[in-house]
């Protein structure tokens, strides 16, 4: 018995049933949901039911309300044909997607879920330069696009590797240079520490500093930027499906195929729980301290476990609503041209998040200068 | 500790020397920046995080992207040509300075002098307190100050010289370029 | 020790390569494989395609990775300094404007240039 709980009680046991609790069964599953809540949302916005037609004739036709095509889906890729075209450098177009899911799973490594219980915290690993580890796997991303196209044999491919490369590569730059400012106002780029200063509050008790709040600049630039990042509409110029059919994975097939669209929906929870996590207050529940709800010197005593489970259930409907957010941006904008993108980016994002630093710096230094 | 330094350190040779075996330039890119990511996880045993970052974000993520832009900008293909085993006087040279450096390599760090040197005012136990982050910044800020202002002229010139350099003449006008 | 912060961002990396490879051999083995020379050619929207798969493209696309490069050199200046920012105050404030004049300089003739232009 001492044995089972030393074992247990080993950091990189406890970091392996933390990867697999939130990696294997909540990331893995909300992002296999995304893709059927997609089509759900996007038949809602254009007015029509969504896929409700699977069923299993054993259960009286049992439906699940289209739940089941996440299933029929996943089974459905599985017996595909793996088609492989001719003078296609096979090594490179095998591992191609897996650049994907790195980026789209690395990411949760610095995302808390709930605030620490004594030595226990609700995060993978909390490292000293949280944020930018987020960078440096996200830089890593752009290798699936490049080596897609590239090893594809094909022109269209090969034209949505290119642009799919320069359009990642321009938004990394207003990714990193917005989030300056969330750095400056909080003095460091470890997540738990941008999370736990999110969770104080501005005159008494009542509005939390949330980086909504604190850099709402950089707020809107972020989620944009990273909606480029993810090639989500309307930034999808690299798969423009009426103009270069796929794009860069057009050539994929079956399984393979399926592992890019994977990708792409865990990457979007990814989004999500980031901007939740640097701009949201993460897992902060307005109000509730670790002993309780408190507001206007009004006091209520809340159990920790009801704290904890609280904090993740706020943090996942967080999540769920930009999950929802990022959809209908989707299904209401129609695509940007490539040469709207880019002048998008370096034209307008680049001048606004410099000047946001400057804005930031001058705002910080009167706040610590004169005490406001 | 160190059994990790010398896995790592043993694969990042190993993908440096692919770079020299392997004939198409995507998988010579490809080994490069396997060699620059084992870079980084040898920087984070040193307790650099930051330095480590910067290592995967800039090397890996976007000089190699450039490399790899230009392989596919020039439509590079494996070099088909045999393998020569001739020796010209380009392998000869080359080998003579391979062995050369690398015995003064050997030279330098197996005497005891490299191996025992003074304690640095950052020693590990420091770093990992701080943070690689902040000491940077520290030190950035104050004592190298003059050489940080410095880098921002080399990056002004930089910015200016490949606007010069790629905008000497309009890019030919191909039907396949139309974006 | 610093290192054991992340052991556990190689494991994700073991789970993200490990997503990619199921994925692949699960579509290897149980799929189908009835190759007929139509479904090998690149897919061009059904017609026949000509010449090579690979076409030189626009420099362009290599002038934004070069910009990249540049800037996110430059980013890599902001993140110490931005998080020492409170603490240095003015000084850091001065320190950092002369560094950010001088590459908006460069942005600025950049801008003139036409460079930041996608015609």
């Amino acid at each position: 018995m001492e044995l089972i709980l030393d074992i247990l009680l080993n950091p990189v046991v406890i970091a392996l049933l933390k990867i697999v609790v939130i990696v294997l069964v909540f990331v893995a599953a909300t992002g296999t949901v995304m893709t059927l809540m997609e089509r759900k949302w996007m038949s809602a916005v254009q007015d029509r039911i969504g896929p409700n037609r699977a069923n299993i004739p054993f259960l009286r036709d049992f439906r699940g309300r289209g739940a089941l095509h996440m299933a029929a889906d996943g089974l459905k890729s599985i017996f595909k044909e793996d088609t492989v075209p001719e003078g296609v450098d096979l090594v490179i177009f095998t591992i191609a997607p897996f650049f994907g899911f790195i980026s789209a799973v690395v990411i949760w490594a610095v995302i808390p879920f709930a605030a620490p219980i004594g030595d226990f915290t609700f995060q993978i690993t909390d490292v000293n330069i949280g944020i930018l580890l987020v960078f440096a796997v996200t830089s890593l991303g752009i290798y699936g696009t490049v080596l897609a196209g590239w090893s594809s044999n094909n022109k269209f491919a090969l034209l949505g590797a290119a642009r799919g490369t320069s359009q990642m590569l321009s938004y990394e730059i207003f990714l990193g240079l917005s989030l300056v400012g969330v750095f400056m106002v909080n003095g460091s780029v470890q997540v738990s520490i941008l999370v736990a200063n999110q969770n104080t509050y501005w005159f008494g008790d009542v509005i939390p500093k949330w980086g909504l709040f604190t850099q709402p600049l950089a707020f809107v630039m972020f989620f944009t930027a990273m909606l480029a990042e993810a090639k989500r509409l309307p930034f999808d110029a690299p798969e423009g499906e009426s103009e270069i059919i796929a794009g860069y994975f057009m050539e994929y097939s079956g399984m393979r195929y399926a592992a890019f669209m994977l990708a792409e929906y865990i990457a979007m929870v990814g989004i999500a729980a980031l901007v939740t996590t640097l701009f949201l207050g993460g897992y902060h529940v307005p109000w509730l301290h670790a002993e309780g709800f408190q507001i206007f010197g009004w006091f209520m005593a809340v159990p920790v476990w009801l704290v904890s489970a609280l904090q993740i259930l706020a943090f996942v409907g967080k999540i769920i609503f930009f999950c929802w957010l990022i959809i209908m941006v989707r299904w209401t904008i129609p695509r940007f041209r490539f040469d709207q993108i880019m002048e998008l980016g370096w034209k307008k994002l680049l001048p606004l998040s410099l000047a946001n630093i400057v804005l930031t710096a001058l705002v910080l230094l009167a706040v610590d200068n004169w005490n406001l | 500790m160190l059994i990790a330094f010398y896995i790592v350190a043993a694969l990042a040779v190993a993908s440096a020397f692919n770079i020299l075996i392997l004939r198409s330039p995507v998988y010579c890119a490809l080994s490069l920046v396997g060699c620059f990511f084992l870079l980084g996880i040898i920087f984070i045993l040193l307790n650099n995080e930051f330095v480590a970052v910067v290592q995967v974000l800039i090397y890996a993520g976007a000089i190699m992207v450039l490399f790899l832009f230009v392989i596919m900008l020039l439509n590079l293909r494996p070099d088909s040509s045999p393998r020569s085993l001739k020796f010209g006087i380009a392998k000869i040279l080359g080998i003579g300075l391979t062995v050369g450096i690398l015995a003064q390599l050997i030279g330098v760090f197996g005497s005891s002098a490299a191996k025992l040197g003074p304690m640095g005012e950052y020693s590990a136990q420091r770093v990992t307190e701080e943070g690689s982050l902040e000491i940077v910044a520290e030190l950035m800020l104050t004592e190298y100050v003059l050489p940080f202002e410095i880098i921002s002229i080399l990056l002004m010139v930089s910015i200016m010289g490949a606007v010069v350099l790629a905008k000497k003449r309009p890019p030919p006008e191909e039907e396949e370029s139309q974006p | 020790m610093v290192a054991e912060q992340y052991i556990p961002v190689l494991m994700l990396l073991g789970v993200a390569l490990g997503f990619g490879a199921l994925f692949t051999l699960l579509g290897i083995l149980l799929g189908p494989k009835r190759d007929t020379a139509v479904k090998k050619m690149p897919f061009e929207s059904g017609l026949p395609s000509t010449g090579s798969g690979f076409k030189r493209y626009s420099v362009r696309f290599y002038m934004v990775a070069l910009a990249f490069l540049i800037f996110d050199v430059e980013i890599i200046f902001f993140y110490p300094w931005a998080v020492k920012f409170r603490e240095f105050g003015l000084y850091g404030f001065v320190v950092m404007s002369i560094f950010f004049v001088i590459l908006v300089l460069g942005l600025v003739y950049d801008w003139r240039k036409g460079a930041l232009e996608w015609d």
